[in-house]
């Protein structure tokens, strides 16, 4: 990528800013490949790149924010015109502001992998090949795939603010994903895996597309269970949905605006003893792991939950001075919008217990294998929860008939209280939680 | 947008490594949105954005390049990229001279949202807010967005394409929050349509946010929702969303061409309740789903899909329609400049029945009433749907008894389709909506008249 680098570029923008106000400039720049075959060619191929600007004004204690798809010069001028006028009609609010630097120094995270730049293109569409007729090969009953893509991508971001803030940050990723299909008769089912990494040879096209076949075939033959109150397994991916959901209820945003049902519980006792949770961008291994959040603060360590004990909240500058308290570096954005309060990187702390002895502690249950419509099923503000959910039943501790067209639903408050046990499996995903097997007892579960 | 002759030398360009096919499209948008949060007006937000996206298509291969730099340099630079993406074997095609067309519009915008004054659209949250709360004293926290957008787009393809589209949304959502003995609860509405301004001529902020308020309020008493399969009755509008996910995505030609569809191969079938007319209509004045073309630039039709319970069509974009030598159906839309188009929904409706909507109601002894859905989710490949209940009522001896908590709906769209035993007179369109599908969102609408579906499941925690 070329120069001017980003965070001069945010200088520059900063510097036009008057006496009577503060500016905030997050610049963010990218280039990205995507791919998707189809029966051994390539069906899309697009490459790209695209750079944008967000500006945020705070004068007499009011906020504007305009943004921009493009770095162009003149357009970075208008747009700070535009934030400036903006900021005229919000309400007045002492604690609005921007950040300002608190001496926590940026973690250094190798999240750039030069490398990237040096793959060709058809080494990538080989990838996403290969990947394909991994998946075809690996049962006879796969009878196609909905979709094989390969993707990566590298951004640059730079936060600089007329408060002292000046940050800049790079990353690279890349993934492997496959949605198949699987056929016995005239039934159908599907099984969506993926591989990640920060380049190509990171990747593991062979471990994707067996997990894919596992996937798409296990739930051939499923049948629609009867109604029962039950203990059950959460696959990792679906533990690292919940948690997501979660996290919103330990966002200062919602504490400050009522809408969390934790609001009132700090030091108290919410969730089963084995529950320790902690929110850490700064593990490398989180693939949304960032060293500065959308402020320009160092992101940290953050611990949530002590052994069921509500410890902590997370927190962006105005969420924490409103609730007299620090930011965590929790400001979540892109160019295109302010910052918010939110979770990137949630982690319980595994148990010791592996998936198999899980099952066996469990001994009848069900394993929630996926959930669909999460996130239309939830109120995040009640806990309320219902979701739509595949899995395979446990007898004996073993996993014995598919199942689908059932619903699992309970409240996130119960929930947390309900959780006997955490899996050792732990496993990041390309998502805001880390997966860990999770075993939840007293779940509704309906069907026929 | 962009200069004749600088469309025809970029597409020259794009066709330059043999494609057989190549599209410019440009768009120009701009944003603007206010929100009210916690009882003051966090911000005015506004946003800019502009670039073209080029694609080159060689026999089943695409590719792609998007840029935001519209002068001859970056769009050369960009076709480029397309090209190097899609080589063919041949000379390639030759671009047609261009043929400027124009679709009519579905609906006329009196008031560009743009000319109005920040100062008015922040005093319609303050106006939300405050009659919100007015509603009681149990409601704790209110949140309202006025937001409004103006999409300008151009489209120009080898085959002589050229044409452009104007697209003008104006949405406000409220939602309210109450807190009773047994916790918080929700309420959540959003009014929008492809106008300007005028949409407050006829939107009565203040009751928009009662009726928010009062849905938060009634959900206090709500008790857990039944779970187990059981009778289910949509209430007229709110539960449009059913048929988008239960039968609508698996009617979208590339995913049936991909074998990703339980509806495969059976256009001419019944498949549906007789009972079942079921069309998608992006010409439907000021619905949420509208435009005058698609984002390939062909003209919003009106399509049926499924006429008396038989299936009679798929939606199609502009390379399945060349791929199976169908007519395009106007259903090729793209997120933005940056995005490749696929086939989506525009509007999608039941149409109205003859069955009376209160005999509905009395004719069912025990069951579900949903006077709203939330959000959903389909497996086309399976059928397998859920879709969440933000509004629903027990129904006891044929009537609406106690309000429901929040839950899932699931069931499978084929057997849905078979399992409805009827359709009501009264029918409605419901909110705008945002579909998803492959990482992209657009904008759609649905509708509805009161229907029964004889057996649903419903997931909730009551036994």
């Amino acid at each position: 990528m070329s120069s001017p680098s980003l965070v001069e570029l945010a200088e520059q923008v900063c510097s036009w800013a008057g006496d009577d106000e503060q500016v905030e400039v997050y610049v963010g720049r990218g280039r990205e490949t995507q791919i998707r075959v189809y029966e051994g060619a390539v069906e899309k191929l697009a490459t790209a790149d695209s750079a944008g600007v967000g500006i945020r004004v705070v004068r007499d204690h009011r906020q504007g924010f305009a943004y921009a798809g493009t770095l162009d010069e003149a357009i970075l001028a208008e747009t700070l015109a535009d934030a400036r006028d903006n900021a005229a009609f919000g309400d007045p609010d002492e604690a609005l502001g921007l950040a300002i630097p608190d001496g926590v120094a940026v973690p250094p995270l190798d999240l750039f992998r030069p490398g990237l730049a040096d793959f060709a293109t058809e080494a990538k569409v080989d990838l996403a090949l290969e990947l394909e007729r991994a998946v075809r090969g690996a049962d006879a009953r796969i009878v196609g795939l909905e979709a094989c893509d390969y993707e990566d991508g590298s951004t640059e971001t730079a936060v600089v603010t007329t408060t002292g803030i000046r940050v800049e940050s790079a990353e690279t990723y890349c993934y492997l994903s496959a949605d198949a299909l699987a056929t016995v008769g005239d039934e159908t089912q599907t099984g969506f895996w993926f591989s990640l990494g920060r380049q190509p040879d990171e990747l593991d096209a062979a471990a994707c597309a067996a997990e894919v076949a596992v996937r798409a075939t296990r739930m051939l033959g499923a049948t629609k269970p009867a109604s029962a109150r039950t203990t059950v397994v959460l696959d990792p991916f679906v533990t690292a949905q919940f948690l997501g959901l979660f996290g919103f209820a330990l966002s200062g945003e919602q504490v400050l605006k009522g809408r969390s049902f934790l609001a009132d519980r700090m030091g108290e006792t919410v969730g089963a003893p084995v529950l320790t949770l902690v929110e850490d961008p700064t593990n490398a291994l989180a693939m949304s792991a960032t060293g500065t959040d959308g402020e320009g603060l160092a992101t940290r360590r953050v611990p949530l939950l002590d052994a069921g004990v509500l410890a902590g909240f997370v927190h962006d500058s105005y969420t924490a001075r409103r609730l007299g308290s620090a930011s965590t570096g929790s400001a979540v954005r892109g160019f295109s919008s302010t910052p918010s309060v939110g979770t990137r990187a949630l982690a319980l702390t595994p148990g010791d217990r592996s998936p198999e002895q899980l099952l066996d502690d469990v001994g009848d249950g069900v394993l929630i294998a996926s959930v669909a419509g999460l996130h239309s099923g939830v109120n995040p503000v009640s806990g309320d929860f219902s979701t739509g959910a595949e899995g395979i039943r446990i007898v004996g501790g073993a996993l014995t008939e598919p199942l689908r067209e059932f619903t699992i639903a309970s409240t996130l408050q119960r929930m947390l209280a309900d959780v006997q046990a955490v899996g050792n499996d732990i496993a990041w995903l390309p998502m805001g939680a880390a997966g860990v097997s999770l075993v939840v007892a007293d779940v509704s579960l309906s069907g026929r | 947008m962009l200069d004749d002759d600088l469309i025809r030398r970029t597409l020259a360009t794009a066709l330059r490594t043999g494609g057989d096919f190549a599209e410019v499209f440009v768009e120009d948008k701009r944003s603007s949105s206010a929100r009210l949060d916690d009882g003051k007006v966090e911000e005015l937000s506004s946003g800019r954005d502009r670039g073209a996206g080029i694609r080159v298509v060689v026999g089943d291969t695409t590719g792609f390049a998007h840029t935001a730099d519209l002068s001859e340099s970056g769009l050369t630079a960009a076709a480029g990229a397309a090209a190097a993406a899609a080589r063919g074997a041949s000379e390639g095609t030759v671009v047609v001279d261009l043929d400027r067309s124009t679709a009519p519009r579905p609906n006329e915008v009196r008031i560009q949202p743009a000319d109005i004054a920040k100062s008015a659209k922040v005093a319609l949250l303050t106006r939300a807010d405050e009659a919100a709360r007015s509603t009681s004293g149990a409601i704790k926290q209110v949140s309202a967005r006025v937001a409004d957008s103006r999409r300008r787009i151009l489209v120009a393809n080898s085959e002589g394409l050229l044409t452009e589209d104007d697209q003008v949304r104006t949405l406000l959502s409220v939602m309210a929050v109450a807190m009773g003995d047994a916790g918080m609860q929700t309420g959540y509405e959003t009014v929008g349509y492809t106008i300007g301004w005028e949409l407050f001529d006829r939107v009565d902020v203040e009751e928009h946010a009662r009726t928010v308020a009062q849905r938060a309020l009634t959900k206090l008493a709500a008790r857990p929702a039944p779970s187990g399969t059981m009778p289910v009755v949509i209430g007229p509008g709110g539960g449009g969303v059913l048929f988008h996910e239960a039968c609508g995505h698996g009617l979208e030609a590339d995913l049936v061409g991909k074998g990703a569809s339980v509806f495969a191969g059976k256009v001419g079938q019944l498949v549906a309740n007789p009972k079942i007319t079921l069309v998608d209509d992006g010409t439907m004045g000021e619905e949420w789903g509208c435009f005058a073309v698609d984002d390939e630039g062909t003209p919003a039709q009106r399509n049926v899909l499924i006429q008396d319970g038989v299936l009679t069509d798929f939606m199609y974009d502009t390379l399945r329609a060349r791929k199976e030598g169908h007519r395009k159906s106007g259903n090729g839309r793209r997120q933005s400049y940056q995005h490749l188009p696929m086939v989506r929904m525009t509007n999608t409706v039941l149409l109205a029945g003859d069955d009376d909507p209160a005999a509905i109601l009395a004719g069912t002894e025990r069951g579900v009433y949903v006077a709203n859905l939330g959000g959903g989710q389909v497996n086309t490949a399976t059928g397998d749907f859920v879709f969440g209940m933000t509004e629903a009522y027990l129904i006891e001896n044929g009537e609406l008894t106690e309000p429901l908590r929040e839950g899932n709906l699931i069931g499978n769209g084929p057997k849905v389709l078979e399992s409805i035993d009827a359709v009501g007179t009264d029918f409605a369109m419901g909110h705008p909506g945002m579909c998803g599908k492959d990482g992209q969102g657009v904008p759609v609408g649905d509708g509805v008249p009161t229907l029964r579906v004889k057996e649903l499941t419903v997931g909730g925690t009551a036994s």
